[in-house]
């Protein structure tokens, strides 16, 4: 589940009227939105039959493919903006596409949970338990989500993929907090970044 | 037809013609001076003409798209599953027009009419039409019928080729396009498919170089097994395992029976392809595969799909079936690889189906509610 400040964030850098790639896109509230308050040109990519029709009544383009198979059938640059909400920790090679993503995009905007969050920490800490919460209530063994990371991982990959922050955002409980120390007080996080 | 069936359909329909004077220009360079179209019309067209849907058969479909034929008639149209009241292709909000194409053999000029200038069967002199002849004729019907626009251009396998076909010739004309478990050209392969359909056609000795019906025959062992080939191609091994695995449908193996061991599928095919035989023309038949196999979107482009797709402007929605082999779910990523390139507004779906290249023509769930689901967007 999306945190609804992530949407607004990422609702506020996409650009009116912008090409748009929403990679995972579900059954595509975030494209409805964007289309709505944005009026872009956006299409999604989903691998799910469900979530696809459901995406299809409000009116939407949906590619039904597997998102990790390279995307091959995109063109570098066809994008203003390519978007994996809440997305990333999900993929078996996370890092093969944050380097595709900024080739198909001009930009593109990342948000995942932070797995640095305190409540992570403490949880792992004083229970020796992978940690369960609210937002991710996955049992280690049985969990879509396969590759968390921190607020510093992901930063520390960027740098190694040569790949530009151009801006980030942070929400937490409390996001003054969260602000001036994010690995350990953002409980998600979403980035503008791009090829160097 | 049954109450059930009666209730979730059209009812009884009645097919309808259409003449035209005007002379047809094949791509081939030869003419047809007159032609008739069999053709149904299912709903009601809105005064503005706005709310009309074509749809294109395939190779052995005709203008019976849905609906009955009688109150006695058992066998609904071949798209009855997606076109009636409240279905996807929902006759309560479009007027949607399905002819037999010109070529064909239920009604429309094809090679069993009677040819004006020999006062008999045209037989072998018929001439080669191709999918652009088809959407000449289609859009002649339309203006027939008073409609310069559809909101939908629909259709699977050789028909979502015509669709195909329509979004790139006919831009203005067509709002939105669905093509299902289509191509936009055959592979090697699937020509040699077709080809070795024909054959078994011509080495029939009552296929009379084409002219048979003058010869009053019909080469009905040689259509027999080119529909055999076809129908195991329209099929996926997985389903053939659970539908006939390796039963027999007479005899045994045992040695003290004298009865030869048949298998169901054996009995299946021949069935499947004796039946066919019966109603089907075997100029025709050739005629359409040869259809299949010249068409090819790109040709004009060099090859180049995207370019071939570039004055389109219709909505997409490109469909395919995972089991899909004759028609790969490959192909329609290829049409839909090229639609996004040319920037064209496209969705696709792959639909999990163990049904092969039929299942376009069959009932299921997920299919039918994606259709739906996509069809909310063609304004009626």
């Amino acid at each position: 589940m999306m945190l609804r400040s992530d949407v607004e964030t990422i609702a506020g850098w996409v650009g009116n009227g912008s090409k748009v790639l929403d990679l995972g896109c579900g059954s595509g509230d975030l494209l409805a939105k964007l289309s709505l308050e944005k009026g872009i040109d956006g299409v999604g990519v989903d691998i799910d039959t469900q979530n696809l029709t459901t995406a299809l009544t409000k009116g939407l383009r949906v590619i039904q493919q597997d998102m990790e198979d390279g995307l091959p059938n995109f063109e570098n640059t066809q994008f203003d903006v390519v978007i994996i909400a809440d997305s990333l920790q999900v993929l078996k090679r996370p890092h093969a596409m944050l380097t595709r993503v900024v080739q198909i995009g001009h930009e593109a905007i990342v948000s995942f949970p932070n797995f640095g969050h305190w409540r992570s920490r403490l949880s792992l800490l004083l229970s020796g338990r992978m940690p369960k919460t609210k937002a991710l209530p996955y049992s280690w063994f049985d969990t879509p989500n396969i590759h968390f990371c921190t607020v510093a991982d992901f930063e520390s990959l960027c740098r190694q993929l040569d790949i530009e922050i151009i801006e980030r955002k942070v929400s937490g409980d409390r996001t003054y907090l969260a602000k001036i120390w994010p690995n350990i007080f953002a409980k998600s996080a979403s980035y503008r970044i791009r090829h160097r | 037809m049954t109450a059930a069936s009666r209730a979730s359909s059209l009812g009884v329909i009645k097919p309808e013609h259409a003449h035209f004077d005007d002379v047809l220009y094949l791509e081939s360079g030869e003419v047809l001076d007159e032609f008739e179209l069999v053709y149904e019309t299912y709903g009601d067209l809105r005064s503005d003409g706005s709310n009309a849907i074509l749809i294109c058969h395939a190779l052995s479909g005709n203008h019976h798209a849905a609906g009955f034929h009688s109150e006695a008639d058992t066998k609904p149209g071949w798209w009855n599953t997606v076109i009636g009241p409240g279905k996807p292709i929902d006759t309560d909000r479009f007027f949607v027009v399905c002819p037999n194409n010109i070529g064909g053999c239920n009604g429309s000029t094809g090679p069993a009419s009677i040819s004006k200038t020999t006062g008999k069967p045209w037989g072998s002199l018929f001439p080669q039409v191709t999918v652009i002849d088809w959407v000449e004729s289609q859009k002649r019907l339309a203006q027939h019928l008073g409609i310069n626009q559809w909101a939908a251009v629909v259709g699977g396998s050789l028909g979502g080729m015509q669709a195909l076909q329509w979004s790139v010739t006919y831009p203005d004309w067509v709002a939105h396009c669905v093509v299902i478990a289509a191509a936009p050209g055959l592979t090697a392969q699937n020509i040699a498919f077709n080809e070795i359909a024909r054959q078994a056609i011509f080495s029939d000795p009552d296929w009379c170089g084409g002219d048979y019906i003058d010869a009053n025959t019909a080469p009905e062992k040689g259509m027999a097994l080119a529909r055999m080939v076809g129908h195991l191609t329209y099929m996926s091994a997985d389903n053939m395992s659970d539908r006939f695995g390796r039963e027999l449908r007479h005899g045994s193996f045992d040695p003290d029976d004298d009865e030869q061991p048949i298998f169901q599928v054996e009995s299946y095919l021949r069935y499947q392809g004796s039946q066919f035989a019966t109603r089907f023309d075997a100029n025709t038949y050739v005629l359409m595969t040869r259809a299949l196999d010249r068409f090819d979107l790109a040709a004009t482009s060099d090859g180049d799909l995207a370019r071939a797709l570039e004055h389109a402007s219709a909505e997409f929605l490109i469909l395919s079936f995972s089991s899909d082999w004759r028609f790969s779910p490959a192909r329609s990523r290829e049409i839909t690889t090229a639609l996004l390139a040319a920037g064209k507004r496209v969705t696709y779906s792959n639909l999990e189906s163990d049904a092969g290249h039929d299942a376009f023509l069959l009932e299921d769930a997920d299919y039918i509610a994606l259709l739906h689901a996509w069809m909310q967007r063609v304004a009626a």
